[in-house]
């Protein structure tokens, strides 16, 4: 729990996700970085920010903090493209693999958890 | 060939303990849960800077006011993190952080607590963020990737924020009486609010069963409280303080520290939002929040006029 | 504290350094001090999430500074004294810092303002610094220097998002620039005259960029080097002592 709020006894457990906005919101950033030189760029998060200077700027701050990284890339969140295979298709993939899934095998009760 | 339905898809790749990355399909309510969870815990990141910044210009050596600032800016870190893995889900920062400031998205009820006295900085280090650390190794496993990974690097700082506020705790426990009893008089306080963040017994805990079986959650929260009671009793009595419950006591036969019953009562209502400093944390994130529109507005009017000239 | 520093030492010791190498060195760490004292207020407080990071980033370089300079002291006064008996156990008649440092922040232009204003000093100040002859300083300036140019990039940055945003921003920054304008001849008084006029260029090319106007108002306000302050600072250090004062000789 921690963290989380328990719902009150006469409270509904789903929260509310959208409500209006009075202004504008800054862009949102894709950071990658480098962690040592011979490594590539990796995705760690992502940040807002109005501009490609503050961006940057701001991903040094924020996950840069502790010398993560010797190099740091930002990309508008919304020049990233990607290839997403077809859900439906997919699951015919996995269909076909079954094998691959734990579930697949059954396992004696007696030999316990594996 | 077995066809299975994405439901069945969907949880063989949790039983199989492989992550749910965004675009994967996912049941209505696990992404309804998520959401909930990871908001409230982004939310209580932010407001949990306040009861310490509190105490940044006070800190009574510039050592433990430079701790103190990275400590609090971490837990601003912790916040982008979780806002940055709740995006994925497809809801807007600005909107959780609204739906915050209107009081609809609540935020952990330790932060409704005041930070009275040096002390706490220690306390809140050594049980807050211990309490935190005890639940966050579970969330690196959890099922949900972006949110996994947010946590591993989270769990990776707050070893640091914990062990920071025990030496503090140290050195006022090995220091003069009066700081001794400002350490006591601070865990009198901090004790039993420390257990209540576990949450609700889990005979009264609603929906652990389905976040169990999701793989949000892991172990439940009277597992996890006994654990977090069981590994502080021995760091008190280092420090020589005083854990404020007549009834904990060592149970041989179960293997654990037996403790007394939380005041639910009180946990209660500061749920509902009737804690010491529930109307003073929101309000101080909604003063922030207003006071910086104008600066936000000014950046984003000044990136349009730059892009304007740059395509003229 | 100055007699003390000037004091006779016993025989066999070396010779006291000079205290006004210890004065300068203290007027330094001063100044950072107690910006970062000021910045620690703003921790929570800022437009945006990632504004109070970069924020808690500046503040903990500033009061990084502060401690190095204050430990040199120390070292070179030779004494006993600590970075904590510096910082917490002299009063607003002793410190000589800056008047701009002390300013109280206001909203966020008048903020950047501030930093900018001290950014650009600090800059000249540290490269100059981080040759000199005394290699403690120097190591500590070549770091400051670098910390120095990040921070610039900041302040000028928003001062130029600002003043080039809409028209409330650059209301609210001209103001802050009108408002702060006097307590930066002081800046460059006595030897640190040198660094005017690269400042004074920078500050050109800032205004240009965010359409600020240079204040038509010439008076200036000085004393902060002398221990002649403005009333804000002895409520802030009233904040920053108080523990110590309250619990002297106690470790925290
Ligand atoms: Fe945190
Ligand atoms: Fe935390
Ligand atoms: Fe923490």
């Amino acid at each position: 729990m921690t963290y989380e709020v328990p719902v009150a006894p006469g409270e509904k457990a789903e929260i509310e996700e959208t409500t209006e906005l009075s202004g504008e919101s800054w862009p949102m950033w894709e950071v990658f970085v480098r962690a040592h030189r011979g490594i590539s760029h990796v995705h760690i998060g992502s940040l807002h920010a109005p501009d490609v200077e503050t961006a940057l700027e701001n991903a040094r701050d924020v996950y840069t903090r502790r010398g993560e990284g010797v190099s740091v890339w930002v990309v508008p969140s919304t020049e990233v493209h990607a290839f997403e295979p077809d859900a439906a298709a997919d699951y015919v993939e996995a269909n076909e693999k079954v094998y691959r899934l734990a579930t697949t095998y059954e396992i004696p009760e007696e030999v316990g958890q594996m | 060939m077995v066809v299975m339905s994405p439901e069945e898809q969907f949880q063989a790749i949790i039983d199989a303990e492989d992550k749910i990355e965004p675009p994967d399909w996912m049941p209505d309510g696990y992404r309804k849960t998520l959401i909930r969870q990871i908001a409230q815990h982004a939310h209580s990141e932010v407001i949990g800077m306040q009861p310490e910044a509190n105490w940044i210009t006070r800190a009574p050596t510039l050592y433990r006011k430079a701790i103190l600032i990275a400590k609090v800016q971490d837990e601003a870190g912790h916040g982008l993190y979780l806002y940055s893995a709740a995006e994925t889900l497809g809801v807007k920062r600005d909107e959780m952080q609204e739906l915050l400031h209107q009081g609809k998205h609540k935020y952990s009820s330790i932060f409704n607590y005041p930070t009275l006295s040096w002390a706490d900085m220690g306390t809140i280090g050594w049980l807050v963020d211990g309490a935190a650390i005890t639940n966050q190794v579970m969330l690196t496993r959890g099922s949900y990737g972006p949110y996994a990974r947010a946590m591993v690097r989270i769990c990776k700082e707050e070893s640091f924020h914990q062990r920071q506020g025990y030496e503090v705790l140290i050195r006022l426990c090995q220091g003069s009486p009066e700081q001794k009893a400002m350490a006591q008089d601070s865990i009198n306080r901090w004790w039993w609010p420390a257990l209540m963040m576990f949450g609700p017994h889990d005979s009264d805990s609603t929906h652990t069963e389905q976040s169990m079986k999701w793989k949000i959650k892991r172990v439940t929260n009277d597992d996890l409280r006994q654990q977090f009671v069981d590994m502080t009793v021995r760091q008190a009595d280092y420090l020589g303080l005083e854990l404020p419950d007549p009834d904990l006591r060592w149970n041989e036969e179960r293997g654990h520290y037996d403790f007394g019953d939380i005041d639910w009562e009180e946990f209660w209502h500061v749920v509902k939002g009737n804690g010491p400093m529930n109307r003073e944390r929101v309000a101080h994130k909604v003063k922030a929040w207003k006071d910086g529109a104008w600066v936000r507005e000014a950046a984003t009017a000044h990136a349009k006029k730059r892009e304007a000239r740059s395509a003229a | 504290m100055t007699n003390e520093i000037a004091s006779t030492a016993p025989q066999g010791t070396p010779a006291p350094e000079p205290p006004d190498r210890i004065m300068t060195l203290l007027a330094y760490a001063d100044d950072n001090m107690v910006l970062a004292q000021r910045l620690g207020e703003l921790i929570s407080n800022a437009p945006e999430l990632e504004i109070d990071i970069a924020l808690g980033n500046i503040t903990l370089d500033h009061l990084g500074v502060a401690r190095a300079l204050y430990t040199h002291a120390a070292n070179t006064e030779g004494e006993g004294r600590t970075e904590d008996d510096l910082a917490m156990f002299r009063t607003e008649r002793d410190y000589t810092n800056l008047l701009l440092v002390e300013q109280p922040s206001g909203d966020f232009a008048h903020t950047m303002v501030r930093q900018l204003f001290f950014d650009a000093y600090q800059m000249e100040l540290w490269k100059d610094l981080s040759v000199s002859i005394d290699p403690t300083l120097g190591g500590i300036a070549a770091k400051a220097f670098k910390e120095a140019t990040y921070h610039m990039r900041f302040s000028s940055g928003w001062v130029l998002r600002l003043g080039d945003g809409t028209e409330e921003s650059h209301r609210r920054t001209q103001d802050g620039v009108d408002a702060l304008w006097q307590y930066t001849s002081e800046m460059f008084e006595g030897e640190a005259g040198k660094y005017r006029s690269a400042w004074t260029t920078a500050m050109e090319t800032a205004f240009v960029e965010a359409n600020l106007e240079f204040p038509s108002d010439p008076y200036q306000r000085t004393g902060g080097r002398g221990g002649f302050h403005t009333e804000h600072l002895g409520f802030l250090l009233s904040e920053m002592q108080w523990m110590q004062r309250s619990y002297p000789g106690l470790v925290w």
